[in-house]
């Protein structure tokens, strides 16, 4: 694991992003998602490597949460919804035909743009995954203070473990979300927008958090904030979208996919430089 | 001329601004509205209070004197021997009927509608059938029970004397009819789900039952029960189907206890056929037993809708974590 890293922090080119495949743990290749007819949004190319923070960032309705959501089968929910193209995990199709979009989620979480904490006591939001993924519940005091632990969230709540979730401030809201997502012990998370509804104090306290979180996990996170984008992703993609002439229809692409210094300092594309320099968008 | 200039004297301004911000909020339209429908309140409660004050003051001689005597005793040809028990019985077997068939049936096939159909043509076909079906007039649920389930009783026990009339082939009658108005209001309770509940259940991998079991339904309860629970009252205070499956006026065959099962083969009544009986007997005497009869049903139909509310109340509040 350490060796990965040391790989991604020394390499700076382009070229290294194909010759680095070991890390890359799930690959988008050729991906177009549809709503129906309408395709939300289409060619997508983005490996994701293990142990890094992958920013999606780009214009509203440029389909980066479309996409984020097709990643572990969250789609599968919406009705029309479907993925063409091929999204890979360890090297599995994750749309084969054989596949458990419930396994899928299991060890590909999710954080969602609000807060939604189950209406239940605090422990009760932490333990329903591991219940359900049948752990023994003696490891649960142990599993509930590790994931609270781990999301930053264990000193302010260890009184009240009892308590509803709802009486929790927005912030920690989503921390809790958090430590519901690790608790599982998922490879992957991905957070769609998961600072959006959060005041700044808030948002820096889960930014801080993101960058623990990257020694265990794979993080994809969707944002609308740039400056958020360039703090914490190690590699950034950036979307935009285009109208059909024809349809009139709004369908968005990956422009640029590259480390994250060198979209916001040297982007290959001229629209990347325009959004991230904020001439557009 | 420039846009911040005043239209009319300076003065003259203020005073009118003056003028409309210490009206007091006296708009006499606003006013009017007001006590409009404050009377529209006043009049539904006005019918409602002395409703119940005349069918209390009509009933009080037998409630204050012999409450429990007139709980206790059968259909009688003398008013002052004259009890519900009898109906009482038929509309406490009804209730369980509907209890135990019609609301673990429509609950389920309400989670099927919500969460497992797809919502295409068909779905729908079947969600505009269902409302139909809560429409249609309960006399017709009542045609349906009598070829139904009164013919499947008589072939069976034909042996008895009730034809195949009995408790169960009314209380089956209701929890049929009652079963479309469950499906309505427990779908529309499981629709009310906010969509971000589901997708937190399934974002730490549940399965599609684990979600509806863990999340949407405790979420949807307080919906659910409320609306079961009024489907309940609504098919307790129902006559005319049960005309039609052959509820007995006056005397009956049966003289089964009021738990006794043995009721559900038996002849039956229930508690609004007793108050038509009792209404259709000549005579100032019976006036007192049929508003008593009246004031017990109200009692049950009240009792349950107490419970509704409490418990509605009671499962918001844990969902609010309160």
């Amino acid at each position: 694991m350490t060796e990965v890293r040391h790989m991604s922090v020394d390499e700076t080119s382009t070229e290294d992003l194909v010759a680095e495949d070991s890390s890359v743990i799930m690959d988008v290749s050729d991906v177009s998602v549809y709503y129906g007819s309408f395709r939300a949004v289409r060619d997508v190319h983005m490996p994701v490597r293990q142990h890094e923070i992958t920013a999606m960032i780009g214009p509203s309705g440029c389909g980066k949460s479309t996409l984020l959501r097709s990643l572990n089968r969250m789609n599968d929910l919406i009705e029309g919804a479907r993925v063409e193209g091929m999204i890979t995990y360890q090297g599995i199709d994750l749309y084969g035909p054989r596949v458990d979009p419930v396994e899928v989620r299991r060890r590909i979480g999710m954080v969602f743009q609000k807060p939604n904490p189950f209406p239940k006591s605090i422990e009760e939001n932490i333990t329903f995954g591991p219940r359900i993924a049948g752990i023994p519940k003696s490891e649960f005091p142990e599993l509930v203070e590790r994931s609270l632990r781990s999301a930053a969230l264990w000193d302010e709540v260890k009184d009240r473990l009892n308590d509803s979730a709802l009486g929790l401030s927005g912030g920690q809201q989503q921390r809790l979300c958090i430590a519901r997502a690790i608790a599982t012990k998922p490879d992957i998370l991905l957070m769609d927008e998961p600072c959006s509804a959060l005041d700044p104090i808030a948002t820096g306290r889960i930014e801080d958090l993101m960058q623990e979180l990257k020694s265990d996990y794979t993080i994809v996170i969707v944002t609308h904030n740039m400056q958020q984008a360039a703090r914490v992703s190690d590699r950034c993609a950036f979307f935009t979208t285009e109208v059909d002439s024809v349809s009139d229809r709004r369908t968005g692409q990956l422009v640029e996919y590259d480390r994250t210094e060198k979209i916001f300092s040297n982007p290959a594309d001229e629209r990347t430089e325009n959004y991230v320099t904020g001439r557009f968008g | 001329m420039a846009l911040t200039a005043p239209i009319v004297d300076a003065d003259k301004t203020a005073e009118r601004v003056r003028a409309r911000i210490e009206s007091g909020g006296r708009d006499p339209k606003d006013i009017g509205f007001r006590w409009l429908m404050f009377g529209t309140l006043l009049f539904s409660l006005l019918v409602l209070s002395v409703l119940i004050y005349d069918v209390v003051g009509d009933s009080w001689s037998i409630l204050s004197e012999r409450f429990m005597d007139f709980l206790a005793r059968p259909s009688r040809s003398r008013p002052d021997e004259a009890g519900v028990f009898t109906g009482l019985r038929g509309t406490f077997w009804i209730g369980v009927f509907v209890i135990v068939l019609s609301f673990p049936i429509g609950i389920g096939a309400a989670i099927y509608l919500e969460e497992y159909a797809s919502g295409g043509w068909f779905t729908r076909l079947i969600d505009v059938n269902i409302r139909n079906l809560a429409g249609v007039p309960s006399v017709v649920y009542g045609i349906l029970g009598f070829t139904i389930f009164v013919g499947f009783f008589n072939q069976r026990f034909s042996d008895a004397n009730a034809f195949g009339k009995v408790t169960a082939a009314g209380g089956l009658t209701l929890a049929v009819l009652s079963l479309p108005i469950v499906i309505i209001t427990s779908a529309e309770a499981i629709r009310a789900v906010p969509q971000s509940l589901r997708e937190a259940g399934y974002g730490v991998g549940a399965t599609k039952w684990e979600v509806v079991r863990n999340h949407v339904l405790p979420y949807a309860a307080p919906g659910i029960l409320t609306g079961t629970l009024l489907s309940l009252a609504r098919a307790l205070g129902e006559a005319a189907p049960l005309i039609l499956v052959g509820a007995i006026r006056g005397k009956l065959g049966s003289d089964a206890g009021f738990f006794d099962l043995r009721q559900l083969g038996e002849q039956f009544t229930a508690m609004p056929i007793m108050i038509t009986e009792y209404a259709s007997k000549p005579g100032e005497d019976w006036v007192p037993v049929t508003a008593a009869a009246i004031v017990i049903l109200l009692l049950v139909v009240l009792g349950f809708n107490a419970a509704a509310v409490l418990l509605r109340n009671r499962f918001e509040s844990k969902r609010e974590g309160k």
